[in-house]
């Protein structure tokens, strides 16, 4: 399904361009280097990858090449912070901000082993110290504030340092007067760190109230999948909410509301298509228009 | 709740010698007067060693005082609000004018309902998009004629169900948070038995957050934890200890300003008097809370969550971003 906001005319060119040239230019050896790691540890079949919606067998360049897009069917896989970060920024453009912050285990919270030891492991393992990946960045040249939830770092989920780096991120957006640009990937508030992170929804909430009273602008695509406290406090409520094709969006999750009814649930419910249906996002963005469809956004943001 | 049981036979057998000395016209106060010794003494033990586990029993417990008692208990004057004027009237959530004294508010708050009709018309609690709504519209009213907002927090979390989540519940909750930070008036939160995530927090933003002694206050529940990180219902304690969610854990960590004391053995003992303690709270917090100055109310309010609970110079860079 294609944006409703997002026509064709316009952008449509340049981004396509960008796009082709990055995956033969400089970029191409980040995307090697990460592909070996993809192989190593992700997708261990190799040269090939089955699709999770239609079961197509796909070559992984193809996908690769496709922004992580199925050729068959469009679905789209989930993607961690670099990929984001490589599929939407210009090349180049990216300077991380406030990366070294790290989780503490403030609650010593254990649980098969220690919350500490496995926020280490997946720091080692995703390259990332923590789930949200935040910098300056430009969009078909127009300057940012990009913030990226990584589903691989512990589900995407947001506890004290996921919220710190938001709310930063917000002031930094106000302070230099660029606009917010927010990708959304998570299962939720992190458990380990307690009401810690519940507290959190709050304090990404306040950090876009003082947003928006500085003029700020903000938007947010949630991925698949995004639920629990993260849809429920700053995802919802930038001034434009945007969604990936087929991801499942929702407070619970379906599992839950499942047990809770004692009832199998509709088909397609929770996904994109049924949220924009039933009013709650402005529009379905595919990865295909997503660089010209922020840049459009950005520039009705600035008034006529 | 098994730490109970003790406490529960010794006070039916002060009930039979009541009984007994009654019918037969017997002198038996001087075992009865031991017995209400013994039944103090096995309160204190049992409540003065109370687990994490135990304690959200007893911020669950049937008997225990909810939004309705506090009202009838607590308040002088109440004319009850009703209805999101958009798709309808949430039981799980009640809203309206109070007064306490010579102080009028905007009482919010999670509605339980004692008996099992009024349970199920709450949905125990859980409220849909619709009473989060309603709440908000209520508040920003409240805000434009000047009125402080009182809330009582008491649920197992919002509502997860079909309506529900094609009404918006997300967007709903996510809305009063963000909503709770412009709201030109003074916010006092009160946790009276369960805060239960998101669902608690979607009314639950003050200037002042405070719990009852046995309430909890947690992200997510101890059952829904263990099922997820245990992968086991019986680790329930577990994760009710791991989580930290008693009210003494959350004034450590710095997340809630107070917490009101409750009557020896929990308030479901002796609900007036829980009751009367937290009407005499409301009212010296309302007070203090009124003298801050309008022009500095959401400055506070928005810094304090801002910067809540956090390790000072954990994060260099949010001090010199704050404004
Ligand atoms: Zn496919």
């Amino acid at each position: 399904m294609s944006a409703e906001i997002a026509g064709s005319a316009g952008l449509s060119e340049e981004p396509q361009k960008r796009q082709g040239q990055a995956a033969e230019g400089e970029l191409g050896e980040t995307r090697r280097r990460s592909r070996l790691r993809w192989k190593k540890k992700d997708m261990p079949g190799g040269l090939w990858v089955k699709c999770d919606a239609c079961s197509q067998t796909i070559y992984r360049k193809d996908l690769e090449d496709n922004n992580m897009v199925c050729p068959h069917c469009s679905f789209h896989f989930t993607v961690n912070g670099t990929q984001r970060v490589q599929m939407v920024a210009d090349e180049g453009s990216f300077e991380e901000r406030f990366g070294g912050f790290e989780a503490m285990d403030r609650l010593e919270f254990e649980n098969n082993g220690s919350y500490a030891e496995k926020v280490k492991k997946t720091a080692e393992k995703t390259g990332h110290a923590e789930a949200l990946v935040s910098g300056l960045a430009e969009v078909c040249g127009r300057p940012v504030v990009l913030c990226v939830l990584d589903f691989k770092f512990l589900g995407g989920s947001m506890g004290e340092v996921v919220g710190e780096k938001f709310a930063l991120s917000c002031e930094l957006a106000a302070s230099l007067k660029r606009p917010l640009v927010v990708f959304t990937s998570s299962g939720g508030a992190r458990m380990h760190e307690g009401v810690l992170s519940l507290m959190q929804m709050a304090k990404t909430c306040s950090a876009l109230a003082e947003l928006s009273d500085a003029g700020g602008f903000s938007i947010c695509v949630m991925a698949n999948p995004t639920t629990g406290g993260v849809t429920a406090s700053f995802a919802m409520v930038t001034d434009l909410v945007l969604a990936e094709p087929g991801a499942l969006i929702g407070f619970a999750g379906p599992r839950v509301i499942a047990t809770t009814i004692k009832q199998e649930l509709p088909p397609g419910f929770q996904r994109s298509e049924f949220l924009l249906e039933k009013g709650h996002v402005d529009a379905i963005v595919p990865r295909s228009e997503l660089r010209e469809t922020l840049a459009k956004l950005i520039d009705y943001s600035s008034g006529s | 709740m098994a730490f109970e049981k003790p406490i529960q036979e010794l006070e039916e057998q002060l009930r039979e010698f009541e009984e007994l000395s009654d019918r037969n016209n017997l002198d038996a106060s001087a075992e009865i007067a031991a017995l209400r010794a013994r039944i103090e003494e096995s309160i204190d033990a049992a409540y003065a060693d109370l687990s994490p586990w135990d304690r959200v029993n007893v911020a669950r417990h049937p008997e225990r005082p909810v939004a309705s008692d506090y009202i009838a208990g607590a308040m002088d004057d109440f004319f009850e609000l009703h209805g999101d004027r958009t798709f309808g009237d949430d039981r799980a959530i009640v809203t309206g004018f109070a007064q306490v004294e010579d102080q009028r508010f905007l009482l919010v708050g999670h509605r339980k309902g004692r008996t099992m009709k009024e349970r199920l018309a709450c949905n125990f609690g859980c409220a849909h998009p619709e009473g989060y709504r309603k709440a908000l519209r209520k508040m920003q009213l409240a805000a434009r004629m000047g009125l402080p907002i009182v809330s009582l927090i008491n649920t197992p979390g919002a509502y997860p169900g079909i309506g529900a989540e094609e009404r918006g519940q997300a967007g709903a909750i996510a809305e009063n948070i963000l909503g709770m930070f412009s709201l030109e008036v003074p916010i006092l939160a009160i946790v009276i038995g369960e805060g239960g995530s998101g669902g608690a927090l979607g009314i639950g933003v003050g200037d002042r957050v405070l719990m009852m002694e046995y309430s909890y206050y947690s992200v997510i529940s101890p059952e829904g934890c263990a099922a997820i990180l245990w992968k086991d219902g019986e680790r329930t304690p577990d994760a009710a200890s791991a989580l930290r969610l008693t009210a003494p854990d959350l004034m450590q960590l710095g997340v809630v300003d107070g917490v009101i004391k409750e009557p020896s053995g929990g308030a479901h003992r002796d609900r007036q008097r829980a009751i009367d303690s937290m009407r005499r709270v409301l009212l010296e917090e309302l007070k203090l809370l009124k003298e801050i100055p309008k022009a500095e109310l959401l400055k506070r309010r928005r810094a304090k969550y801002r910067h809540l609970a956090a390790v000072p110079g954990r994060f260099p860079e949010s001090g010199a971003a704050t404004p």
